[in-house]
């Protein structure tokens, strides 16, 4: 089927609406973000239009490179725990009724319904030594005594695979409905078992969805703040956090805006250095 | 420079739109001639629900003024939004309850409408402190609520109150502290001068506040929790997770009266006095309401009034209040304060933050 080339600028006319939103709600902001983070920081006051390198100095330290190191191993680790835990559940998944598929998937679906703050919130507790699980674990006699598992790094990281999981299995989901069934059936057909199937020819075979899954739950990662404050220490605490500190509390935007644009900057290069990798494995 | 956008604006709108932008550009003084009212913005929570309840509706009753209280963020984030609103004229409150570093900051970019004196007759009531003044003299804002912040304990956990900061550096309290996470909001340093270097001049030089930060990391290993959300430091104070901490005097003693085990002291080197202005934005058309309300709020039997049902600290001289001993006491305290250093927060702010945030997370 050939499509014609549009002829009048009429026929552009459908990209009119999502180009200009795109324009007004992205590029404008992270325009201004740029433009901001050159700007001259006021102490003691707002910030004065200008072109100075000093908020990208200061970050350029030391603690904002182990701030940031900690950020992108804590979205590298969440999204690799989340899809190790998701692929065999939404293979499994797929696997059941039509029935039982869809009421895990709403299931599913109304976790999304839950706030950042609820979720911290409700873990927060649950890993409390006064109400928390390890109660439980006393009354069975598997514990001497409650202890408090929060605040720590993994609650931090159970906090925020617990907020990513529903997303991962609904971008998994669709890939493996429309696996080919046959694939597996030819699989264990020569004998393979289903563990070493599973392995050996379906993960392969989604190999490029489950690289954009990770890229996905990566960057969602990446911009939590809330959970490393409520369920981490200091030590804890993501770029994102700082970046708030900055821009909220310290009404420091150029310096909040400089930092803000280093990470996408840093993101964008390891998503396309991950891309990259990937292209020059599929021609090998 | 004004002049020419104005007409820009004036001439582009006219030629686009005609009768419809004539209409448009008459529209504020439509609005101008609506009842009297005025927009205050007041902490969220427990502050605006208090004040929505104890004085907004008498001071309607008194003054015909309409009041519509908005909920601002502390920390601020009021403050950005506030300036960011007033570039673009708009003011999405009239007056608002700002912290005293949002005030020095607000100065700088002359956020607040300077407030006339002889309009406000009962600012003469107010000790001197809590009168804000802009360098040049001019009054940028006038006192509202003041309040403590005081060393909490949890009374099933600590049987005997503590009676100094000092505990926080007790071995034994080894992860039970929950403390602010911000240098802008926790006044530990001004709380490790007064206790252990004399009080809060040891931050004058540089050399100094190293000094006191050096004496703070001492903490750290005690600390479970650096909080900015109030609410999760107050429900794990309550619950005795965290068993002891810094937080608000009037919250903790309303807390206490509901029955949770929880107490405020005083410790010994005083409680941290902080307190919050009436600010008036630049961008706001209600000048003169202003004035009214802060007025109002000045008389000594207002602040009373506040005092017995918001439990804030007085901003008025005491002999002028008629609390009583215990009411004085719920709310205040005889013992010399420790009066934060706004002027360092705010002159070397990002020094101390660089500082602050390596200290606690590094």
């Amino acid at each position: 089927m050939k499509r014609e080339a549009p002829q009048s600028i009429a026929d552009y006319g459908p990209l009119f609406f999502p180009a200009g939103m795109l324009l007004v709600f992205f590029v404008v902001p992270f325009g201004t973000m740029i433009a901001v983070s050159f700007f001259q920081r006021q102490q003691g006051g707002f910030y004065t239009p200008a072109f100075v390198f000093s908020n990208y100095e200061r970050f350029l330290s030391a603690f904002f490179g182990g701030v940031l190191g900690f950020s992108l191993m804590l979205a590298v680790t969440v999204a690799v725990c989340c899809v190790v835990l998701a692929l065999p559940f939404t293979y499994l998944l797929s696997k059941l009724p039509r029935r039982l598929q869809v009421i895990w998937l709403v299931a599913l679906l109304s976790v999304l319904s839950l706030s950042e703050v609820i979720i911290g919130f409700a873990w927060s507790t649950l890993f409390s030594r006064t109400a928390g699980i390890t109660n439980i674990l006393v009354q069975l006699g598997l514990m001497k005594q409650a202890v408090a598992l929060s605040p720590s790094f993994g609650a931090v990281l159970t906090g925020m695979v617990y907020q990513a999981l529903p997303y991962t299995v609904l971008v998994l989901y669709p890939a493996l409905v429309r696996l080919d069934p046959t694939l597996m059936e030819a699989a264990r057909t020569l004998g393979s078992s289903p563990v070493r199937a599973f392995f050996n020819v379906l993960v392969p075979a989604l190999r490029n969805t489950i690289m954009a899954t990770l890229i996905m739950v990566f960057i969602f990662a990446l911009g939590s703040y809330l959970l490393p404050q409520i369920l981490g220490r200091p030590q804890h605490w993501t770029l994102s956090v700082l970046i708030t500190d900055q821009a909220i509390y310290q009404s420091n935007m150029p310096f909040a805006a400089a930092m803000a644009v280093f990470l996408v900057l840093v993101t964008l290069g390891l998503v396309a250095l991950t891309l990259l990798i990937g292209r020059k494995g599929e021609k090998a | 420079m004004d002049t020419m956008i104005k007409t820009a604006v004036n001439r582009r709108t006219v030629l686009a739109a005609g009768a419809l932008g004539t209409a448009m550009l008459a529209m504020p003084t439509v609005l101008r001639a609506q009842d009297k009212s005025l927009k205050i913005g007041v902490y969220g929570g427990y502050f605006k629900n208090s004040f929505d309840k104890n004085i907004f509706p008498e001071f309607t009753k008194a003054t015909g003024i309409a009041v519509e209280s908005v909920a601002e963020p502390t920390g601020e984030a009021w403050l950005v939004q506030l300036e960011q609103a007033a570039k673009a004229g708009a003011a999405p409150a009239d007056i608002s309850m700002m912290s005293q570093v949002a005030m020095i900051k607000g100065q700088s970019t002359e956020l607040w409408t300077p407030l006339d004196t002889a309009k406000l007759p009962n600012a003469t009531n107010l000790l001197d402190r809590f009168i804000n003044k802009y360098p040049d003299g001019r009054i940028a804002g006038i006192g509202a609520v003041a309040w403590y912040i005081t060393l909490v304990t949890n009374t099933d956990v600590y049987k005997e109150a503590p009676t100094s900061w000092q505990a926080f550096w007790d071995p034994a309290n080894t992860d039970k502290l929950g403390l602010l996470a911000l240098v802008s909001n926790s006044f530990l340093l001004e709380v490790t001068a007064k206790t252990f270097f004399g009080g809060t001049n040891a931050l004058d030089t540089e050399e100094g506040i190293l000094k006191v930060f050096d004496k703070l990391a001492e903490v750290k290993p005690n600390v479970r929790l650096w909080y900015r959300d109030e609410a999760q430091f107050e429900q794990a104070l309550k619950s005795g997770e965290i068993p002891m901490g810094q937080y608000y005097h009037d919250v903790t003693g309303l807390a206490a009266s509901e029955g949770h085990p929880v107490r405020s002291t005083f410790p010994k080197e005083g409680g941290i006095q902080d307190s919050g202005c009436w600010a008036l934005s630049r961008a706001s058309k209600k000048a003169e309401e202003a004035h009214i309300f802060i007025n109002y709020m000045c008389q000594p039997a207002i602040q009373a009034t506040l005092s017995r049902k918001v439990g804030t600290a007085p901003t008025v001289k005491r002999e002028l209040l008629d609390l009583n001993e215990k009411e004085f006491a719920a709310v205040s305290s005889d013992i010399e304060p420790i009066l934060p250093r706004y002027d360092l927060l705010t002159s070397k702010a990002d020094f101390l933050n660089q500082k602050w945030t390596e200290l606690i997370v590094g």
